[in-house]
């Protein structure tokens, strides 16, 4: 079996996030890049398939960006337990969905992955669409929202979560592209020997350049607006609280 | 033209199809273009006689034994041939997860853009800007697609738009569209849908509910915030990320995943207010909102923002409820 996990550098949660003078997309100076999210529980869940069929499987972490952002995302993934890594070069800050999923395509295209597995949704532009895209563009079969994974006899069935804790079981045959929730399983750490051992594993660079014109795009970042009439309350502990206090008893009456 | 697209939601017309409803109406006026609404697959003579009453230039029935039960095969197949043959201007469909699980196929079969999780429509002159929540509610973006693009596939927030604004007076006319799949279209098979025992509890009939987020960054943090619920009289909920740790069950989770609730109070506690937890709760009438952070996107929704270190209020307060 062998299994592509996409994974994105994206700004930490921490990070304070400033629009930048183009408009149309952050300063990424102040920004610390991590591994996305969701894009761990894929690699994890890939990581176990290949430990559980135990027969020359192999999984592949791929990521597009800049070498600056993305370089972290490499390391963490072959020090886990990834066998290789490709990564697509694209220095472009290009937001549209379709144009990086056609980007991908071409560089995964000849590597006949029998599986792709993807986070759910990027945490900066959240989308949600790569995976599934480029699942189209390979003729694979899709699944999103993968929440467990069952490898079968040329098939993988997948447990789809659906709104409001309902949930659908998929079977589809490879080669497949899924999507995986979070919450799935629990990612591992990486290991002393995984990080010593990542050096020596194979990191292929492609260029990624893009003929075709993207079919979106950001034209303006901007601050959300507030919805409503919100009152700060900050201060000393003490204050807080107190104010708190007053909220609760007399405005809201939730106590007596 | 628009076209709007409704899905199935056990039987019913899905809550978020209905607010597509209201924002191709929306888009149609401000744009002078027709709406048409397709009832496809799963359920859609049903669909279709659920949607009589809306005003609609033409409602269609596009039926088929092979998409009687949802794939993301035999849906996006169908949808491509739909917009292939009436070349609809936009294609409009609430943001759920079904939408997420098909409608990418069709930007990439057919070459268009696919804006999803549309919050808000401007207009530059005739063109339609979209804005989209980014970079975790943190900031949002206008987005313009390509207007050389024949067709857009628009995905909708919910509560972009209010199904309450819906317009009625019927359709002009019905037709019927021939749909053409072959078994090797649908390589996918898919089971019924089903809820996992429901052990836990109904959050959404809580009049107060504290909720705790990631920045409670320990399991051994919980306890602390459990006793402020007690103290307050509330029920314990939580955003996903507690839930995919383990610190509190999966029934606990409020957002697009967990359960969408409206209580009197919600007091969250560490709470970042991504949007997958905030289209779960923004219902409720009062919210209170601790958070470090002055910039956390759950302060744009808050009627109350405590900018301050949880660790510290929480014990505080607790032992002033107590009191």
């Amino acid at each position: 079996m062998k299994i592509a996990v996409l994974t994105k550098a994206i700004p930490s949660y921490e990070s304070s996030i400033r629009i930048d003078s183009s408009s149309t997309w952050i300063d990424e100076s102040v920004v610390n890049f991590v591994v996305n999210e969701s894009d761990s529980y894929a690699l994890e869940e890939a990581l176990q398939i290949k430990e559980k069929l135990d027969n020359g499987s192999e999984v592949v972490v791929v990521t597009m960006g800049s070498q600056d952002n993305t370089s972290k995302v490499l390391k963490d993934g072959l020090a886990k337990g990834a066998d290789r890594a490709i990564f697509i070069q694209n220095e472009d800050s290009n937001t549209d969905p379709l144009s990086i999923s056609k980007l991908f395509s071409q560089s995964l295209k000849d590597e006949n992955f029998d599986l792709i597995f993807s986070g759910l949704q990027s945490d900066d532009l959240g989308s949600g669409q790569t995976g599934v895209l480029i699942g189209e563009l390979l003729g694979m079969s899709t699944a999103t929202l993968g929440i467990e994974t069952d490898i079968q006899d040329g098939e993988i069935k997948i447990k789809r979560e659906l709104e409001s804790g309902w949930f659908q079981w998929v079977t589809l045959p490879f080669p497949a592209s899924v999507s995986i929730q979070s919450g799935i399983n629990e990612p591992r750490y990486p290991s002393l020997k995984g990080i010593m051992g990542a050096k020596r594993k194979e990191l292929k660079v492609v260029d990624g350049q893009l003929s075709d014109s993207p079919k979106q795009n950001f034209i303006k970042l901007f601050l959300p607006k507030t919805e409503k009439a919100t009152e700060k309350i900050e201060g000393d502990v003490d204050g807080i609280v107190a104010k708190l206090m007053d909220i609760l008893k007399n405005k809201l009456r939730v106590i007596a | 033209m628009i076209l709007v697209v409704l899905e199935n939601q056990r039987g019913n017309i899905h809550a978020f199809s209905k607010e597509a409803v209201s924002a191709g109406q929306n888009l149609g006026s401000k744009l002078g273009m027709d709406v048409s609404i397709l009832c496809m697959g799963e359920n859609a003579s049903s669909l279709k006689d659920q949607a009589n009453d809306y005003k609609s230039q033409n409602l269609i029935l596009a039926e088929h034994d092979m998409v009687n039960t949802y794939s993301a095969d035999g849906y996006s197949k169908v949808l491509s041939d739909v917009i292939t043959d009436l070349s609809p201007k936009y294609v409009i469909m609430g943001h759920s997860y079904m939408v997420r699980d098909f409608l990418p196929r069709v930007s990439a079969k057919l070459d268009i853009p696919f804006v999803s999780d549309i919050i808000s429509v401007a207009y530059d002159g005739d063109n339609p800007v979209f804005a989209r929540q980014v970079f975790n509610a943190k900031l949002a973006t206008n987005i313009q697609p390509d207007s050389n693009s024949n067709t857009t596939l628009l995905s909708f927030q919910s509560a972009a738009f209010s199904s309450d604004n819906i317009e009625l007076g019927g359709s002009d006319a019905a037709s019927v569209f021939e749909v053409n799949l072959n078994t090797e279209d649908i390589k996918s098979s898919s089971e019924p849908e089903f809820q996992e025992s429901a052990s836990g509890v109904d959050l959404t009939t809580a009049d107060v509910i504290v909720s705790v987020g990631r920045g409670i960054e320990s399991q051994d943090n919980i306890p602390m915030v459990e006793s402020l619920a007690k103290a307050m009289g509330a029920e314990i909920a939580s955003s996903r990320p507690v839930v995919d740790m383990g610190w509190l069950p999966s029934y606990r989770q409020v957002g697009s995943s967990g359960q969408a609730v409206s209580p009197n109070l919600y007091f969250s506690v560490g709470i970042s207010g991504a949007i997958q937890h905030v289209v779960g709760m923004k219902g409720s009438k009062n919210i209170i909102a601790i958070n470090k952070d002055e910039e956390a996107p759950i302060f744009e929704i808050a009627d109350y923002a405590v900018i301050g270190d949880l660790m510290e209020i929480v014990p505080k307060l607790t032992e002033e409820l107590q009191k």
